[in-house]
């Protein structure tokens, strides 16, 4: 395991949360490493730390110790700001909850990672429409997240993940608010932009939506259980 | 994230909730309007009194038969012995002075072939134009002969002109004033309104003639003073103290009107340049005292637009905590909840100034006081509103900025 060669990598990584006069180790000394265009799915109870390491994937937070690279850079190098500019250009996020701004309809929503961009991207309004329509919403470009089913409101939450044309799509169980027909959909879609080339990494307690995936690692206590992957570890953490 | 995208979201995120902003904007409404008129006022008062010093020359003394208080009411005024040629060539004699003309009016009856007029005639000597700082700006001046030999010629002040001869052309035609037949040789320059508060009187309604010919022929002669004049105009030369001058001038009315010592003078001197700038100074400390008043109303205004932009913070640390996980940085969303504030304060800030405006323009129509409002009163009130805006909006938004983004996004 090299650190060059993988996009996402992380090496002995932990995170403590402290309630009240108790620490909680959501991880505990995690070494990963996802490569371009992998698809990968992050399983696991609640608690067992998928979620902490989400957020530590996404650039959101910081470990307590531990070092992770994304493209190959660390990140405990950067700033606030470089951080910031790392989840517009290189990381596309979708949520349980959509998370899209309710005042501005689809568009506006899928426009905005674009209005934080600090290349020059040029047409915005033509990117914005180019990812609408690769999620099949080109006719509902005007629509509120009001007037759209779960599914469309997800799907418009993914076109804005694709606007910056991103090489990492983070889903935080993408498909938790959904029905069984549209978790279907959302996942096939998954799946096609895998197969374009962008590296997928999905968080799920489901099973049926992990075997989307091509790679399943589950976690337990903080700690990868099994990672398909890598078949011989069994409740290994140091790789 | 550019400005203007930046005052794009402000607008959107303020019509979301169009009454919340409107009470939010309400502080600094009143407080722009109410800056807006106290300055307006301000402005307006110092302009009439600045064209009242520059009209009545900063150097020219008034003689006036009657005492006077301080507070420059009259007291029986015009009800003392009035004044005669004798004392205006013993004034001429001072050194001090420049020049001197006695006044005496009247009301005229003038009557032009077209038309007539009821006007006031003024009459005067030859000075009388140098003193007060009025020439002709058609025709010529009466000269020191015309004065002595009581000749029937005049000028026209602009109103009284057009309206005896609304065609325009007065010069050299004759009117009958009373009945006496006067030509026309001169047309005077423009003076406008004259005193405050809505007791204008308009200057240029008037005949101004020649002294004596306007007390043997028009007004008529005093029964105990033989060639009286009821005021006196006293141009003081350049760089000589008109406060001095004031006093030399009683001493010397004293003097000639036989006034016993530690008697009251039974006359006035008048320093109107003098008067009026006390009363420009006054005005000036009562518009900064209500300037300043203003200034309250905003700041308290500005706390307001504080708290509740922190509302907004917290309502919305959740969409905060999406725009930086999707790449916003800590100045994106500094900027934008800084641009929210200043175009909130910055909208307030137009409807106080177009209530304002309405404000201004009731008082100018009651107290029939000119309307200033002057391209800086709007700069200061525009300038002052958004001001507060970036004031009072720099906290919450700066706590915006330094939201933790995962925990904003966890918030709920």
């Amino acid at each position: 395991m090299t650190t060059t060669q993988a996009i996402i990598s992380c090496r002995n990584l932990t995170k403590v949360y402290r309630m009240g006069d108790q620490e909680v180790r959501a991880l505990d000394g995690v070494d990963l490493d996802i490569h371009e265009g992998e698809f990968v799915a992050i399983m696991g109870p609640s608690g067992s730390g998928k979620s902490s390491l989400m957020n530590l994937i996404g650039a959101l937070d910081r470990p307590t110790s531990g070092e992770m690279w994304i493209n190959g850079r660390a990140l405990s190098e950067m700033s606030r700001d470089e951080l910031a500019d790392l989840r517009n250009e290189t990381l596309g996020f979708v949520f349980q909850q959509f998370n899209l701004l309710a005042r501005q309809d689809a568009f506006q929503n899928v426009r905005l990672p674009l209005r934080y961009a600090r290349k020059d991207i040029g047409d915005m309004d033509a990117r914005a429409k180019e990812c609408l329509e690769l999620v099949g919403l080109g006719t509902r470009m005007d629509h509120r997240p009001m007037q759209l089913s779960g599914g469309q409101q997800q799907r418009v939450a993914i076109a804005r993940a694709l606007s910056n044309r991103p090489r990492i799509l983070l889903a935080d169980e993408p498909t938790g608010a959904l029905d069984s027909k549209t978790t279907v959909e959302i996942m096939h879609l998954m799946q096609d932009l895998n197969r374009q080339g962008i590296t997928v990494v999905v968080i799920t307690h489901e099973n049926e939506v992990a075997e989307y995936a091509r790679r399943q690692i589950h976690f337990r206590d903080g700690k990868i259980e099994t990672d398909s992957a890598h078949p011989e570890l069994k409740r290994a953490s140091g790789g | 994230m550019k400005v203007g995208l930046a005052a794009t979201s402000a607008a959107e995120a303020l019509f979301s909730n169009p009454l919340r902003s409107l009470l939010t904007m309400l502080g600094i409404i009143i407080g722009v309007a109410s800056v807006m008129v106290m300055m307006s006022i301000g402005e307006g008062a110092k302009a009439q009194i600045e064209a009242q010093i520059s009209s009545v020359g900063t150097n020219v003394l008034n003689l006036q038969p009657g005492s006077m208080n301080r507070g420059g009411r009259n007291h029986g005024g015009g009800s003392a012995r009035p004044f005669n040629e004798a004392d205006i060539s013993a004034i001429g004699q001072l050194s001090f002075v420049e020049e001197v003309t006695g006044t005496l009016s009247g009301q005229a009856n003038a009557v032009s072939e077209e038309t007539n007029w009821t006007t006031t005639i003024q009459g005067g000597t030859s000075s009388f134009f140098s003193v007060n700082n009025w020439p002709a700006v058609e025709g010529r001046i009466f000269t020191e002969q015309e004065v002595q030999g009581g000749a029937a010629v005049a000028l026209l002040g602009k109103t009284a002109a057009t309206n005896l001869f609304p065609r325009g052309d007065a010069l050299g035609q004759r009117i009958r004033v009373n009945g006496v037949p006067i030509e026309i040789i001169g047309i005077l320059e423009t003076k406008g309104q004259s005193g405050g508060g809505g007791m204008g009187r308009d200057r240029d309604d008037i005949i101004v003639a020649p002294l004596s010919m306007v007390r043997n022929r028009v007004t008529g002669g005093n029964r105990w003073v033989s060639r009286h004049v009821s005021n006196i105009q006293v141009l003081v030369q350049d760089g000589y103290d008109v406060i001095e001058a004031q006093d030399e001038l009683a001493t010397i009315m004293r003097e000639r009107r036989r006034v016993e010592p530690g008697a009251q003078d039974n006359f006035s001197v008048i320093n109107f340049a003098d008067m009026i700038k006390q009363r420009a100074a006054v005005a000036e400390n009562m518009s900064m005292l209500l300037a300043f008043t203003a200034a309250v109303s905003l700041i308290v205004g500005g706390v307001g637009v504080m708290n509740i932009m922190l509302v907004s913070v917290t309502e919305r640390t959740r969409e905060i905590g999406l725009r930086m996980a999707v790449g916003a940085r800590g100045g994106d969303i500094l900027l934008q909840f800084l641009v929210e504030a200043v175009v909130l304060c910055t909208l307030g800030g137009l409807i106080g100034m177009a209530i304002g405006w309405v404000g201004v323009y009731a008082y100018a129509q009651i107290a029939a006081a000119p309307m200033l409002v002057s391209p800086i009163i709007i700069a200061t009130a525009l300038g002052a509103a958004a001001s507060v805006g970036l004031i009072f909006g720099f906290f919450p938004a700066r706590r915006a900025a330094q939201l933790d983004p995962i925990q904003a996004l966890r918030y709920d």
